[in-house]
């Protein structure tokens, strides 16, 4: 009936296939080598078996390989999501600034010492402001292209909010709290508790319903706002849901793993070249492209090397190329 | 399709930004079923006259009335089922299909949080074909050419099930064999009931195609009427052309004066 709606079920099944050896290898690889049938042992067996296979699948991967997927799936849903609306295929949530601001609240309440909760608070409530401060600023600015001056915007507000940063970095204890801040700013999953998840799971969901509701009239927005207005849709208010939408997912990932950069830019590309553009065929295939990425990363940097590599350091060096190829391949055919 | 006496009617609007009015004391009626053509030079407020029509730019004064109704009483969503745009071709920005294109057609009919159905993809399809590109549906948008991508936006807009239609220089950067396909199908779309507003640069168009013709200058309608409104002098006045390079350029015009 609908050949690129049948092909594009057809690749994001064989897309399960490299998310779940990125999980099993996940659960095999680290300090504390298994194989995997012995990984799928202890993990049939329940976290109340005994032996250290257990307590290293169930205690300490588990909740990592699930913060880690969860992480990926929000920073790429996101992205996803920024990328069409604001249609331009290179803004990510570290371009809007929404990483940064999001950065500087989580930072701010780790230097005052509050509770974790307070740590997410703060990040979604940096975030809000960082991309509220975007919309604000740019909204008043005409006479230019709105989506180049948003993107430049978000550059200067996040240059902003990591000047903030940087001067809470100073003001920090050097010994106690500096170290954790500048793990911290890399990304990195080695500190994830089952806690962690509890409360960034839920948020995370909450900020995925409207894309999965809205996932048709998202593709309207990658139109003008003349003709998305002329085709029905109420393009303030839409837009306006989904920023709010992207956003807490994007504090929410950012305030339990730090600032993971790239994950948001990159995997949407990637997605986009195997489903098409889409909104609900690319967003199954953007979260399942995001998880398995950040999982294959995360495992690749705490058992490459004999020290813990900051998960941040390996999506820069993935996102970066991929990034400047992007860029010249949209120059080419733009 | 029993298409209202009047379809769209501005009375006395001005329009324009909240410091800079570029056009007053418009009056524009649409009948149903009729072609009224916009001609004019650049700059004459064209652009800003149709986002004020669609209800995108609010009149600083005047009213704008679809089928009967005020413009401010209709919802986005209300609206686009009687009045749909066809902007010009454009590049596109993701590589949807020519389908999918189409199928953003059916938004407004659709439920907030649906997907297309099957229903609304037989439409789409029986729309495409209906403007001769029902073999492009499963190409890319952003590869196929400017005239396909036009016909396309205009199958957008009969997916829309609309009674009007605002085409926006419909036959700009086209070539001249795809130029006649879309004059045709305007006048394909003119025999089965709608009312059409479009804007054109080609005067012959307007004069091939239009019922009306009304002319833009300056931000107001200095002229507007049957298709022998378009002489030899209103076209010479209107684009500030030499009468004697118009008349060279449209003999069919110098004919019939």
């Amino acid at each position: 009936m609908n050949f690129a709606h049948q092909r594009a079920i057809v690749r994001l099944a064989v897309l399960l296939v490299p998310t779940f050896a990125a999980l099993l290898a996940a659960f095999a690889f680290g300090p504390y080598p298994l194989s995997v049938p012995e990984a799928l042992a202890a993990l049939w067996a329940g976290p109340s078996a005994d032996g250290d296979a257990a307590t290293v699948v169930w205690e300490l991967r588990l909740p990592r390989i699930a913060a880690g997927f969860l992480v990926g799936m929000a920073l790429a849903a996101a992205g996803a999501t920024y990328q069409g609306m604001f249609r331009n295929p290179l803004v990510s949530p570290d371009i809007l600034g929404v990483s940064a601001g999001a950065g500087l609240g989580a930072v701010l309440a780790i230097y005052l010492g509050l509770p974790l909760v307070a740590v997410q608070g703060a990040a979604f409530c940096g975030g809000l402001l960082a991309v509220g401060a975007v919309y604000f600023v740019a909204g008043r600015v005409r006479r230019h292209d709105p989506v180049l001056v948003l993107v430049l915007t978000g550059v200067a507000v996040g240059t902003l909010f990591s000047a903030g940063i940087s001067l809470v970095k100073v003001l920090a204890d050097p010994s106690m709290q500096l170290p954790s801040i500048t793990f911290w700013l890399l990304g990195g999953l080695n500190a994830i508790a089952p806690s962690d998840l509890a409360l960034a799971a839920p948020l995370i969901a909450i900020g995925l319903v409207p894309m999965l509701l809205l996932r048709w009239r998202i593709n309207l927005l990658s139109l003008s706002d003349e003709e998305a207005a002329a085709l029905g849709v109420n393009v303030r208010y839409l837009r306006l849901v989904l920023i709010a939408s992207a956003t807490l997912m994007t504090a929410a990932a950012v305030s339990i793993a730090g600032i993971v950069g790239w994950i948001g830019l990159v995997v949407p590309h990637a997605a986009r070249l195997l489903v098409g553009p889409e909104f609900s065929r690319l967003l199954p295939a953007a979260l399942l492209l995001g998880g398995g990425f950040l999982v294959a990363a995360d495992t690749l940097a705490r058992s490459a090397t004999d020290i813990e590599m900051p998960l941040g350091i390996l999506t820069a060096l993935v996102g970066a190329p991929v990034f400047l190829w992007l860029l010249a391949r949209t120059g080419r055919t733009g | 399709m029993n298409a209202p006496e009047i379809s769209l009617q501005a009375r006395a609007l001005a329009i324009g930004y909240r410091h800079h009015t570029v056009g007053e004391a418009i009056d524009l009626t649409l009948a149903g079923g009729e072609v009224l053509c916009l001609l004019g030079p650049n700059g004459g407020g064209k652009t800003t006259l149709f986002r004020t029509l669609l209800g995108i730019l609010p009149p600083l004064s005047g009213t704008v009335q679809v089928a009967g109704r005020p413009l401010a009483d209709w919802s986005r969503q209300a609206l686009a089922t009687h009045l749909a745009y066809v902007p010009q071709s454009h590049a596109g920005l993701f590589a949807f299909t020519v389908e999918e294109v189409a199928l953003m057609g059916r938004t407004a009919r659709m439920a907030r949080f649906a997907t297309p159905s099957a229903r609304d993809r037989d439409i789409v399809r029986a729309c495409l074909a209906r403007l001769g590109i029902g073999h492009l549906a499963e190409r890319i948008y952003t590869e196929i050419s400017g005239g396909e991508r036009q016909l396309a936006l205009i199958a957008r807009a009969l997916a829309q099930e609309a009674s009007i239609l605002i085409l926006d220089e419909p036959t700009a950067s086209l070539d001249f064999g795809n130029q006649l396909r879309v004059l045709k199908e305007i006048d394909a779309l003119k025999a089965q009931g709608l009312s059409i507003l479009m804007s054109t640069h080609q005067p012959e168009h307007a004069l091939r195609v239009a019922d009306r013709i009304a002319l833009l200058k300056a931000g107001r309608i200095v002229a507007q009427g049957p298709r022998t409104l378009a002489t030899v002098q209103t076209l010479a006045e209107l684009y500030g052309a030499d009468a004697a390079e118009v008349a060279r350029s449209l003999p069919q015009l110098a004919a019939g004066a």
